[in-house]
C-alpha cells in the first residue's frame, strides 16, 4: 500500500544517506572518546530518524509490542527533546484532533496510542531540518482512506481500520498505481484542488518550509473539522 | 580428597558456581543452520522434583524430557533426559474482530506440584492459558466378549456368558490432555503466568494488566492490576513479567519497562494498583544515554527459592534485591558490559530489545543468564566469580568439560578471547534453566536445547 511503498523508499533514502553520514555517526566508534561520557546535548538526526522509523515500522504492525513502541517512544522524546528544548514546540503529547476518540471494542487502545503517536509526529514534523521524517498527517486524512494497519487514529475511521483495512488496502493499492509516490511522502492528505501551497510537486518535503501560512492552517482545520464530523459519538456511559 | 570436597560444598553451599566444572551433557534439536520458525525455542521449565524438563516452541508446541533414573552405584553422570511427551499446546488463532492473527508461540510454562500419578502444567501463549495433565498408561482394558475382533458388537443372541475384562501391560503411552482453557481475559500480550503458594490460584500478567484465576475456574477471573491509563496517549510504562511469592499466597511482584518492580499485598485491597514496596534504583548519572530507559526495562523478575530475595535482568545487568530494601539492589552482576558502547548499534539492529532471562540454582547461591554468541553466565554470589560458557555442538562429547570463554572489550585481543565485533548478535540465549535439586542446567539457543551437568567424581 502506499505508506508501504513511502516507508520503503525512504528507508533505501536512509541507507545511501547512511554512508554519507559516517562521519557523523560518532557514536558506533568506540574509541572516540565523546562514547564514554555522558552524551552531548543534542542527538544526531540521524538517530531521530532512525526512531522514527522504527515508530513507523511498529504502528504499522497489525498488534504492535506495546513495549517495543513504548519504549521507542519515549526515547523519540528524549532525543526530541534534547534537539529543540523551546518554547515553540507543543507539548507532547497534546493531542490536537481526536479529542473524542471512543475506547470502543473495535479499535480502542490500539487506536488512541496511534493517535497519540500521530499526534507526536506532527508536533515533531515542525521542527526545522526534520522534515524527512514521513508525514504523520496521513492520519487525519479524508474520510475513505483508510491508512490501514493500527494507524487510523480517528472515530469514524476506526471501524474502516484494523478491522477492514486489509480489504482496501488492495483496493487502494489498485487505485493509486499509477500516481507518483513522492506526492504522498509530503502531503498525504492535500487533495490538488483546495488551492493550497504546491507542496508535493516540489518535491520531498525536506524543502518545505517548517512553519504553515495562514491558509494552510484553514485548510487543516476544515479537514480536521470535517474528520470530526464523522467520529462516532460516544457510547453511553462514557 | 574426599574431605576437601565436602568441607568445600559445606562453605559454599552445594551450588558453588566456580567449584563446579561444567560438562557438556547432551543436545536437543535439529543439526541443520537452517532454522525453521517453528523450531525456535521459547521457553524452559523444570518441573518441582526436576525429573521432568519441559520445552515450548514458536510453532505452539510442548516436548517434555524425562530424567531417567540411573544406576546411582554406577554412573559417572547423573541420567540423561529423553523425550516423555510432545503435544500441540496452542494452534494460531484469528480474531475476526480485530482482524489479527494470534500468534501460536508459547510464551511460558509453569508446572504444578504433583499431587498424584498425572502432572500438570499450564502452558500461555499470546492470550490464552491452558492447563494440562500429562499422565501415563500402561495397561489397558482386555478381554470384552461382546465385540467381534474388528470392533463390531456381536449378536446378544450369541452371547451366552459375561466376561470381566482384566488389565494387561502395554508399551507405556505419555498422554497430554487439555483439562481447562482460560481465555478472554487478556487484551494486551501475556508474558507472564506464576502459580500461587495455596496451588489453587495463580496470575497472568499481560502488558498493562494482572489477572487472578482459580484453577478450577475458566470461565471468569480477577483483575489485579490494571495500569492502563485513562487516556491511551498517557501510557509510557507496561508490564513485563509478574511472579508470586514462592511462599505467601498474598504476595507478588511485577517489573516494568521503566526499571521499577511494584511487590503487592492482595490482602491490602482487591484493586492491587497501589503497590506495599516500590523497588528502584537510581539512574546512575555517568552512564545516562538515550538509551537509559530501554536497557533499564526489565525483562525477568524471579524470587529465590528462599522468597528473601528477588532477582531483576535488565539489558546489561543483573540485580539482586532484598525484599526489605527498596531503594537499591544488594548485589548487581554486569552480564555484558562491553555491549554499554554499542548501545546505538543495538538499537538500530533491535537487539536492544531482546528479553533474556534468568535463574537461580537450588540453593539460590548461584545465578545464571543468557548472552550473545550462545554465551551464558553464572555469577556466584559467595565467591563473587563469574564464569562464561558457551553452548555449542563444538564442545559435544558427553563429560567434556567446558572451557571458560572471554570477550575482549577493548584493546589486545589474547588468544582464545573473541572480540566483541566478533560476536553473532543473531545467537541469543533468552531461555535457561536450574534443575530445583541437582547441577543440571538447560540452556536453550535459537532451536536447540542444551543440558550440561557438573562433573561428577
Amino acid at each position: 500500500m502506499m505508506l508501504s511503498k513511502g516507508l520503503k523508499r525512504k528507508r533505501e533514502e536512509e541507507e545511501e544517506e547512511k554512508e554519507s553520514l559516517a562521519v557523523d555517526a560518532w557514536w558506533l566508534d568506540p574509541g572516540h572518546p565523546a562514547v564514554a561520557q555522558a552524551p552531548p546535548a543534542v542527538a544526531s538526526s540521524s538517530l531521530f530518524d532512525l526512531s522514527v522509523l522504527k515508530l513507523h515500522h511498529s504502528l504499522r504492525q497489525s498488534e504492535p509490542d506495546l513495549r517495543h513502541l513504548v519504549l521507542v517512544v519515549n526515547t523519540l522524546r528524549r532525543i526530541q527533546a534534547s534537539m529543540a528544548p523551546t518554547a515553540a514546540l507543543p507539548p507532547v503529547p497534546s493531542p490536537p484532533a481526536a479529542p473524542g476518540v471512543a475506547d470502543n471494542l473495535l479499535a480502542s487502545s490500539d487506536a488512541a496510542l496511534s493517535a497519540s503517536m500521530a499526534s507526536l509526529l506532527e508536533d515533531l514534523s515542525h521542527i526545522e531540518g526534520l522534515s524527512q521524517a514521513p508525514q504523520p498527517l496521513a492520519d487525519e486524512g479524508p474520510p475513505g482512506r483508510p491508512t490501514g494497519g493500527a494507524s487510523p487514529g480517528l472515530g469514524a475511521l476506526d471501524l474502516l481500520g484494523p478491522a477492514t483495512g486489509c480489504l482496501l488496502d488492495d483496493g487502494f493499492e489498485g487505485l493509486f498505481e499509477d500516481i507518483d509516490t513522492s506526492m504522498y511522502d509530503s502531503e498525504l492528505w492535500a487533495p490538488a484542488s483546495e488551492g493550497l501551497k504546491p507542496g508535493p510537486e516540489d518535491g520531498p518535503g525536506k524543502e518545505e518550509a517548517p512553519e504553515l501560512d495562514e491558509a494552510e492552517l484553514d485548510y487543516l482545520m476544515d479537514v480536521l473539522v470535517g474528520t470530526q464530523a464523522l467520529e462516532r459519538p460516544p457510547g453511553p456511559g462514557r | 580428597m574426599f574431605l576437601k570436597f565436602s568441607l568445600r560444598s559445606m562453605f559454599y553451599g552445594a551450588g558453588g558456581g566456580n567449584d563446579i566444572q561444567w560438562c557438556f551433557s547432551q543436545v536437543k534439536g535439529a543439526v541443520d543452520d537452517d532454522v525453521a520458525e517453528a523450531d525456535i525455542i521459547s521457553t524452559v521449565e523444570f518441573n518441582h522434583s526436576g525429573e521432568l524438563l519441559a520445552t515450548g516452541d514458536k510453532g505452539g508446541r510442548v516436548v517434555i524430557f524425562q530424567q531417567e533414573q540411573e544406576n546411582k552405584i554406577q554412573s559417572h553422570s547423573r541420567g540423561e533426559y529423553n523425550v516423555y511427551s510432545t503435544f500441540q499446546s496452542h494452534e494460531p488463532e484469528f480474531d475476526y474482530l480485530k482482524s489479527l492473527e494470534i500468534e501460536e508461540k508459547i510464551n511460558k510454562i509453569r508446572w504444578l506440584p504433583q499431587k498424584n500419578a498425572a502432572q500438570f502444567l499450564l502452558s500461555t501463549n499470546d492470550k490464552t492459558i491452558k492447563l494440562w495433565k500429562i499422565s501415563e498408561r500402561d495397561k489397558r482394558p482386555e478381554g470384552y466378549n461382546l465385540k467381534e475382533e474388528d470392533g463390531r458388537y456381536r449378536d446378544p443372541t450369541t452371547v451366552t456368558t459375561l466376561r470381566v475384562p482384566v488389565f494387561r501391560p502395554m508399551d507405556l503411552m505419555v498422554e497430554a490432555s487439555p483439562r481447562r482453557i482460560f481465555a478472554n481475559a487478556h487484551t494486551y500480550h501475556i508474558n507472564s503466568i506464576s502459580i500461587n503458594s495455596d496451588y489453587e490460584t495463580y496470575l497472568s500478567a499481560d502488558d498493562l494488566r494482572i489477572n487472578l484465576w482459580h484453577l478450577e475456574i475458566t470461565d471468569r477471573s480477577f483483575n489485579i492490576v490494571d495500569i492502563k491509563p485513562a487516556n491511551m496517549e498517557e501510557l509510557t510504562e507496561v508490564i513485563t513479567a509478574a511472579e508470586f511469592h514462592p511462599n505467601s499466597c498474598n504476595t507478588f511482584v511485577y517489573s516494568s519497562s521503566k526499571g521499577t518492580i511494584r511487590l503487592c499485598d492482595m490482602r491490602a485491597s482487591a484493586l492491587c494498583d497501589r503497590h506495599s514496596k516500590l523497588f528502584e534504583e537510581p539512574e546512575d548519572p555517568s552512564n545516562r544515554s538515550f538509551f537509559s530507559e530501554i536497557i533499564s526495562s526489565i525483562s525477568d523478575v524471579k524470587f529465590s527459592h528462599s522468597g528473601r530475595y528477588m532477582m531483576t535482568r535488565d539489558y546489561l545487568s543483573v540485580k539482586i534485591w532484598d525484599l526489605n530494601m527498596e531503594n537499591r539492589p544488594v548485589e548487581t552482576y554486569q552480564v555484558h558490559e562491553y555491549l554499554r558502547s554499542k548501545l546505538c548499534s543495538l538499537y538500530e539492529n533491535d537487539c536492544i530489545f531482546d528479553k533474556f532471562e534468568c535463574c537461580w540454582n537450588g540453593s539460590d547461591s548461584v545465578v545464571m543468564t543468557g548472552s550473545y554468541n550462545n554465551f551464558f553466565r553464572m555469577f556466584d554470589r559467595n565467591t563473587k566469580r563469574d564464569i562464561t560458557l558457551e553452548a555449542s555442538r563444538e564442545n559435544n562429547k558427553p563429560r567434556t568439560v567446558l572451557k571458560p570463554r572471554k570477550v575482549c572489550a577493548s584493546g589486545k585481543r589474547k588468544k582464545d578471547e573473541i572480540s566483541v565485533d566478533s560476536l553473532d548478535f543473531n545467537k541469543k540465549i533468552l531461555h535457561t534453566a536450574w534443575h530445583p535439586k541437582e547441577n543440571i542446567i538447560a540452556v536453550a539457543t535459537t532451536n536447540n536445547l542444551y543440558i550440561f551437568q557438573d562433573k561428577v567424581n
